[in-house]
């Protein structure tokens, strides 16, 4: 599908310009980009069509066909299928495109969504509510109880995170260095996380309930998280591709970057804020899903290198395919069970990113 | 060569010695197969789970537990024993100084091995089915001398079992059931121990044994089955009908959910050990409680 070429030959050199060899390097990397979108979009449609086919059944052919006889099928692909396959390619997006912006911000490949201690604080305050709701039946703490149970957990992981997140730039005292931001969030995550364990040692309620969090799940998503999904898709991803140029100019360098005129404390800081908030919204609808944010910009920076503008809005579509694909597979591969979908992205994408690694020879 | 063989014969009387010894004292085979070999009846006994714990009360000998696990709560003396941590965290130097006859813990302990290097006897039972419960019930009666009572236990448990199905009304007979035991959703199928005495009750689980004790299920599944019966503990119970599609299900809508509120009424449900009787006495109450009529058995 792929030309044999190795990626980074189609890399432009800037400043190269006006010369045919350079005019074909940037038609052809704009072909590679143009069929990765397209392939991403393909993928991205039968999925979806597999995601409304597949149930507590499987991907089962006849199962469809009773539930169509039945009547059942409105029902279960409206208000099931239909909003976890929207929500898996919705919380997919979000974590490639958080994932993109940290890489870039932090001008390092191994850069995730959760560094900044989003993961720690999100575990936090779910093992939180839950060990308060338990206390609760000892009568201990019910008005803290009553509370955690308002909050409910889709809230408090998405206050943990951006509460980690808060905390990690509070630490390094805003977003003036990044080795400091980083030091500052793998602090805080280890805090966070020894708090949890603690937590999870004094309520074992809290127990399955944390694994499941960190592990990951789609299979609660609803019409109203969908809506949130998007809504929050829609107002960050502008915002990120607005910032594109900043994260193009970053990659020659802090100086550079510098040099070119850019606050970059401020931008940072405003880039590290849009991350959180990506991070925030999709950790509290569907968990620590693993990968998805890490993986998403590699594979697109892979298939087809080029600037932010590009890498951005492709790891947001590619984030989005990984998580629905693993989803489909999650719910049919042991229907009428499920397995954790954190466990199939992990196992997709890092067997991805390796056959990739494979055959472009490690660099 | 004399001094040898002097050792020899030593080793020889002393091993028949204490061979005599075991005979006539106690020895328990426990459920890894490994046999511990008891001069008398153990009188201090450490429990580091709250099945084994209930077991030692059940069989009227709670006075001998000087030490159990934090989750230990149930009956109400045990809650004044030293507390020596969880599963994974044993305060092995606290459980030492309490100088232990025998230390009762689950088979998927990990300190086991740890206890038995320092010296202590581990005795590593299992209870997952109705079955494991009889059978500790009656290990762990012999372990303490009284084996008779391990035969009554189980009889007791029996008779609660006949009890509790007695008292179900005709109209739940061969109703389907969804029992829930963690939110992720995570069912008790009909192969786990819940399983068993939701069949005693003669209810149906909606989740066959073929999908293991306690599978984690597409909540679709649920949907699917329309179970006639649901069972949660309180706080998620109250969010079902928020779950996507859920609303519909008749048992929410005429509100056939079981609820027991988190905490001892709850690990009552959830313990497979010897108030297996008394929960499904507990269960069966709560469903004959339940408001609305089954409506004609949909087949």
């Amino acid at each position: 599908m792929n030309p044999p070429s190795t990626p980074t030959a189609a890399r432009a050199e800037p400043g190269v310009t006006g010369t045919a060899a350079a005019r074909d390097a940037g038609d052809a990397r704009r072909a590679r980009c143009l069929m990765l979108l397209a392939g991403l979009g393909v993928a991205a449609l039968a999925l979806s069509a597999l995601g409304l086919a597949a149930g507590s059944a499987g991907l089962s052919w006849s199962a469809l066909q009773q539930d169509l006889a039945d009547g059942h099928a409105a029902a279960l692909i409206g208000q099931l299928r239909a909003p976890r396959t929207l929500g898996a390619l919705l919380v997919g997006a979000l974590l490639g495109l958080a994932g993109a912006i940290a890489q870039g911000v932090f001008r390092n490949p191994l850069a995730d969504p959760f560094l900044l201690g989003s993961a720690a604080g999100a575990s936090l305050a779910v093992v939180a509510v839950i060990a308060a709701s338990a206390l609760a039946g000892q009568a201990i703490a019910p008005a803290a109880a009553a509370w955690a149970e308002r909050l409910g957990l889709v809230g408090a992981a998405y206050l943990g995170a951006l509460g980690g997140v808060g905390l990690t730039l509070l630490l390094a005292r805003g977003a003036h260095q990044t080795l400091r931001l980083l030091l500052a969030g793998v602090v805080v995550g280890v805090l966070l996380g020894a708090l949890a364990e603690l937590l999870t040692l004094l309520s074992p309620d809290a127990l399955r309930a944390r694994q499941a969090f960190q592990l990951g799940s789609t299979a609660l998503l609803g019409w109203p998280a969908v809506a949130l999904l998007a809504l929050g898709l829609a107002l960050a991803l502008p915002l990120a591709l607005r910032s594109a140029r900043v994260l193009d100019a970053l990659t020659l360098g802090e100086d550079s970057a510098a040099s070119l005129g850019l606050h970059l404390p401020r931008w940072r800081l405003a880039l590290v804020a849009l991350l959180a908030l990506c991070t925030a919204l999709a950790v509290a609808q569907a968990g620590l899903v693993a990968f998805v944010g890490l993986v998403a910009p590699h594979l697109v920076r892979r298939l087809a290198p080029s600037a932010h503008g590009y890498l951005l809005g492709a790891s947001a579509l590619a984030g989005g395919v990984l998580l629905l694909a693993a989803d489909v597979l999650a719910r049919s591969v042991v229907a009428p069970q499920e397995l954790p979908v954190g466990i199939v992205t992990a196992v997709l994408g890092g067997g991805y990113l390796l056959w990739l690694l494979g055959r472009g020879g490690l660099r | 060569m004399m001094r040898t063989l002097a050792a020899v014969l030593l080793f020889v009387l002393l091993s028949a010695a204490a061979g005599a010894a075991a005979a006539a004292g106690i020895r328990i085979v426990d459920d890894r197969g490994v046999a511990v070999d008891f001069a008398q009846s153990p009188q201090r006994i450490v429990s580091l789970l709250p099945s084994l714990t209930e077991t030692v009360c059940a069989l009227d000998a709670c006075d001998r537990l000087v030490g159990v696990d934090r989750w230990s709560n149930w009956p109400a003396p045990v809650r004044a024993l030293p507390r020596l941590g969880g599963l994974d965290d044993v305060q092995v130097e606290a459980l030492l100084r309490l100088r232990p006859d025998v230390v009762l813990a689950a088979l998927s302990h990990r300190t086991l091995a740890r206890l038995e290097a320092l010296g202590l006897r581990v005795v590593a039972l299992q209870t997952e089915r109705h079955a494991d419960v009889q059978r500790v019930l009656a290990t762990v009666a012999a372990l303490l001398g009284e084996p008779a009572r391990g035969e009554q236990a189980w009889a007791r448990v029996q008779q609660q079992l006949a009890q509790a199905a007695a008292r179900m009304p005709p109209a739940l007979h061969g109703a389907t059931v969804y029992f829930e035991i963690a939110s992720t959703p995570h069912a008790a199928g009909a192969d786990s121990f819940i399983g068993q005495t939701l069949a005693a009750l003669g209810l149906h689980n909606i989740v066959p044994p073929a999908l293991g004790p306690f599978p984690q299920v597409n909540p679709e599944f649920v949907v699917r089955a329309r179970p006639d019966l649901l069972v949660a503990v309180a706080r998620e119970a109250r969010t079902l009908a928020q779950r996507p599609g859920w609303a519909a299900l008749p048992a929410l809508r005429a509100g056939r959910v079981c609820a027991p509120a988190e905490g001892p009424a709850w690990e009552l449900l959830v313990r497979p050990g010897p108030r297996l009787g008394e929960a499904a006495l507990a269960l069966a109450d709560c469903l004959a409680a339940l408001p609305a009529p089954l409506p004609a058995s949909p087949q």
